[in-house]
């Protein structure tokens, strides 16, 4: 029969495109240290532009480890370290002392780097620049201003010719700690927000639309005119998308900027050596941006892989010394060196067995 | 009067044979459409780094899916080793024993496995893979898939293994041969193609399958080499890709895709015209 | 076993017993492999009811009926996952049954042969094509134009129905509707074309030779022959529209709402399923979510139960479930 000669031609393709690529990706797995080891970890987007430099460029300086991250939010993060399926996790928003009592084992927090959230929005024809107040900002994700021409918003725009379009508010769909600072910002400055919403990684939105991650909502604001969201600065600005100026608690027009959001972290300085999980939304410094906020790496203080520990311990020491000179230029505020003293204390917690896995140096 | 009635008639006869072919034309717009998009945004897209390079990190201009490529790979022979036994012992089973209550639950339970949403399956794969083996891993997500598989591999095997002929099994047992092996030495081989085709199938169906790989096989920006670790995918990653803000991950997911369905649609056409005339039922 | 065993030579009867023992463990081999599949799906339907019983318990009958989804309050309610998976489904549903069963009627009754056959194939090719690339195209390409061209003009015409009103977001139920009409066009056509070349060609004789036009013989002959068929051919679209997963959480908007408009943006229970289950932190959010995970089940169970049936009682088994 015909097709019977033309079958086993065809599974032997199959296969053999199988054998082919295992056969091109084998090299490819043995050249480069063999004994190499792979760390995962898993959770907030709002670094992941850093983080993923970090671990491309951290490769080079450790070979014996790979890092695997998946930024699927941070309440993922949370999630996976929780259920340990992960070996990390990352989230922007710390755990509360009653979250830490549901983890299985003691937590720690590393924070690695400040970030501010941004209210980016597509408007053709607007350029950079629109200007919020605290009010304007929470009336729009309560759904109560709905047009970009209310007086609320033109009012504090008087050269902008902004147009009689809905605005279309997206959010995050997953469970986020973007969303959890700039929640602990809206209820913050908004009785209404905080009586309505509330804060938390994720919450049940009175509008808009809903975006899987800070790629998610920055993909749907730069798809959809007429919207505004929420984004990490990195991703406004290696999107080219615009962003709003905020008015602070000292009663300025803020851009989101390094500098800005260094004056919030600096602001914070006495709250976050005490401890590091302090939100530091709504600095009262004069040019500090107002939503902004640490990015944590979590990890458990009772390691159980001694090697992986090891390396765990060793990456997070590089990343809050060597790896800041990697945070500017992505508009991460590096850490402040106080700070970074006590990070360095968390980090010798790590154990294994009751040892700390870091030699002390 | 009557002619007058009789052209009405023909008029609503000519009419309605004009909107089924609407119809019918319609239909395939939007084939042409994605067809047509695929290959103008992913001819564009695709190069040679696309097939040889590890993504680059986040906002970084180039680098590829080839983990990814292969990782689907990888995903698609974990599948078949946990999808084949059960879909062909078991087809086996309905087709020479499967005439009686077992027989019938066991299709039931196949045909609502087939219509049972493939995420649900995902679910299910994290609770009794990932969550035990304490890691997402590609032995999770081939496991998922695996059961995807099944159902259509179960159905083929059974209509053509019953196919063969009675006759050709009456004359192995005539020879004195144990029908075990007159099953598995005459009847099987026979239906082998068929058999085959229907695996192909199958696996055209779950390379494309994203939702049961979200939370099981997960991603990985590297090269896999442990199937116990997290493994990279085509379709995630497209998905990944497409729902970013990034320009260049844009022309990757454009490129992922044409690459995924152009797998797929290769070995789906391959199988159909293979086997055409062989088998009505496939076409 | 030596193979000389397996050809005994001609006139030397096998051992009556020893094939016995090895075709009854042959058989209950096959059988354990077949088995499985049960297994399976009760395993299935037994982890996901254990890790939900928290929310079970919890809302008892209130769950697929309310409809706040708060997870700083932990309280979950699955209605507006409920309705958005049943209207966008219907939707697609309403787009996709006229024209899948105006083209099967057209490719089996009135096409001729060498047209009927690369249509049917190419009609069968949209089933081969992934769910994210439909998404990725939904993205890309649907939805702009749902925002620029189709919304305006539809609110401009049917803008006094609350169907069509509101701001034009591009992804909402609409967008959702037809990729999940275009996706389940080829599954209501290939399954109605089956239904209706089962049909017996002495019916259409009978009735063309009455005198009746093609039109007349298939109102008349045809389709009230197939009709439970159809019938299991549509309702086998719904089953797949319900659990469709990625394409829609592509496009949907992903909003816990039930708006009336079919601009605004929705959520489907498969899609919160993916949005949020690797992430949901607290362990009540999560049993929420396989709770809805378990309805969805379910629903599928019934439908597609439903739709076997239907078709089976017309084409036979078989013809429902190959076709992939």
């Amino acid at each position: 029969m015909r097709w019977s000669y033309l079958h086993k031609w065809m599974v032997f393709g199959v296969l053999g495109v199988a054998a082919l690529s295992a056969l091109v990706s084998l090299p490819s797995m043995t050249n480069e240290v063999s004994a190499e080891m792979l760390i995962n970890g898993a959770g907030a987007t709002f670094p992941y532009p850093l983080y993923s430099k970090w671990f491309s460029e951290y490769a080079r300086v450790d070979p014996s480890a790979r890092f695997n991250y998946q930024s699927i939010g941070s309440g993922g993060g949370i999630r996976q370290v929780k259920v340990g399926t992960v070996d990390f996790g990352a989230s922007d928003a710390a755990l509360s002392d009653e979250d830490l009592k549901q983890m299985p084992r003691e937590l720690l927090h590393i924070p690695t780097v400040a970030g501010a959230v941004v209210i980016t929005y597509n408007l053709p024809g607007v350029g950079k620049g629109l200007k919020l107040t605290p009010d304007a900002l929470a009336e729009v994700y309560l759904g109560q201003i709905t047009k970009w021409k209310d007086p609320k918003i033109a009012s504090l725009n008087p050269n902008m010719n902004l147009p009689d379009q809905q605005i279309i508010v997206v959010h995050r769909s997953d469970g986020s700690g973007t969303t959890n600072i700039f929640t602990t910002y809206l209820n913050t400055i908004s009785n209404t927000w905080a009586t309505k919403v509330g804060k938390g990684t994720a919450v049940n939105w009175p509008v808009g639309l809903g975006g899987k991650g800070n790629e998610g909502v920055a993909g749907q604001v730069k798809q959809t005119p007429g919207a505004i969201g929420y984004v990490e600065l990195a991703y406004a600005e290696q999107n080219k998308l615009p962003y709003a100026l905020l008015k602070n608690r000292a009663g300025r027009f803020v851009e989101p900027s390094l500098e800005a959001t260094s004056a919030a972290v600096a602001g914070a300085i006495g709250e976050l050596v005490k401890d590091v999980r302090v939100p530091i939304v709504n600095s009262p410094a004069e040019r500090a941006y107002p939503i902004a906020g640490l990015t944590y790496l979590l990890v458990y203080k009772a390691q159980n892989d001694q090697k992986k520990a090891a390396s765990l311990a060793k990456f997070f020491w590089w990343a809050i010394h060597d790896g800041q000179k990697y945070a500017p230029e992505l508009l991460y505020p590096p850490l402040p060196p106080q700070v970074v003293k006590v990070i360095e204390s968390t980090i010798k917690q790590i154990t294994f067995q009751g040892k700390p896995v870091l030699e002390a140096n | 009067m009557t002619f007058d009635r009789y052209r009405r008639r023909k008029r609503v006869n000519v009419l309605v044979s004009a909107l089924a072919f609407l119809c019918a034309a319609i239909t395939i717009i939007p084939l042409l459409m994605i067809l047509g998009h695929l290959l103008a945004q992913g001819a564009k897209a695709v190069n040679l780094d696309f097939f040889t390079q590890l993504p680059k990190p986040v906002g970084e201009v180039g680098g590829g899916m080839a983990n990814a490529i292969v990782g689907t790979l990888i995903l698609i022979g974990l599948a078949c080793l946990v999808g084949l036994p059960i879909g062909i012992i078991g087809g086996i089973y309905l087709a020479e024993f499967g005439n009686n209550k077992t027989g019938w639950l066991v299709r039931f339970m196949s045909d609502v496995l087939n219509g049972t949403p493939s995420i649900v399956i995902g679910i299910f794969a994290y609770t009794v893979v990932v969550l035990p083996m304490k890691r997402f891993s590609a032995l999770a997500g081939g496991f998922a898939l695996g059961i995807i598989m099944i159902p259509t591999v179960i159905r083929a095997t059974e209509e053509l293994v019953k196919l063969v002929p009675t006759s050709v099994r009456e004359a192995g047992l005539a020879l004195g041969i144990p029908q075990w092996r007159v099953i598995l030495r005459i009847v099987v081989p026979s239906a082998k193609a068929g058999i085959v085709t229907g695996v192909l199938l199958a696996v055209a169906r779950i390379g494309g399958e994203t939702a049961p790989l979200l939370f099981t096989a997960f991603g990985n920006q590297f090269w896999q080499r442990r199937l116990d670790q997290p493994i990279a995918s085509l379709p995630v990653q497209i998905f990944t890709y497409a729902i970013s803000p990034f320009e260049d991950w844009h022309r990757q997911a454009w490129a992922g895709a044409l690459v995924l369905v152009a797998m797929i649609l290769i070995t789906s056409v391959l199988t159909r015209v293979v086997t055409k005339g062989q088998d009505r039922s496939m076409r | 076993m030596s193979s000389s065993e397996a050809f005994p030579a001609s006139g030397v009867p096998p051992r009556a017993g020893g094939t016995n023992v090895a075709d009854r463990l042959f058989k209950g081999t096959t059988l354990l492999f077949a088995l499985s599949v049960v297994a399976i799906m009760v395993l299935m339907a037994g982890a996901m009811l254990r890790t939900a019983l928290p929310a079970i318990r919890a809302f008892g009958w209130h769950f697929p009926f309310t409809s706040t989804w708060d997870p700083v309050a932990e309280r979950f309610g699955a209605l507006p996952f409920i309705y958005g998976t049943l209207v966008s489904s219907l939707l697609a549903l309403s787009i996709a049954v006229p024209l899948s069963l105006g083209g099967a009627i057209f490719l089996v009754e009135l096409a001729p042969h060498w047209l009927a056959q690369p249509i049917a194939f190419l009609i069968d090719l949209l089933a081969s094509i992934p769910s994210v690339v439909y998404g990725l195209w939904g993205i890309f390409v649907l939805a702009p134009w749902l925002r620029t061209t189709v919304q305006p003009a539809l609110g401009a015409l049917l803008g006094v129905l609350p169907l069509f009103q509101g701001p034009a977001y591009g992804v909402g139920m609409l967008a959702a509707g037809m990729i999940l009409a275009i996706m389940v066009i080829p599954f209501i056509s290939g399954v109605s074309r089956e239904v209706l070349m089962a049909v017996p060609n002495s019916q259409r004789e009978a009735a063309l030779a009455l005198g009746a036009t093609k039109w007349e013989a298939i109102r008349t002959a045809v389709l009230p022959y197939s009709r439970s068929g159809i019938i299991g051919a549509i309702i086998l679209g719904l089953g797949r529209a319900l659990g469709e997963t990625m394409a829609v959480t592509m496009v949907i908007g992903n909003r816990p709402e039930i708006a009336l408009s079919l601009f605004a943006p929705g959520y489907t229970m498969a899609s919160v399923i993916a949005n949020e289950f690797a992430e949901a932190t607290s362990d009540f959010h999560l049993a929420a979510l396989i709770e809805i995970g378990l309805l969805l089940f379910g629903v599928t169970i019934l439908v597609n139960g439903l739709a076997r049936l239907l078709v089976w009682s017309v084409a036979g088994n078989g013809a429902a479930t190959v076709r992939e």
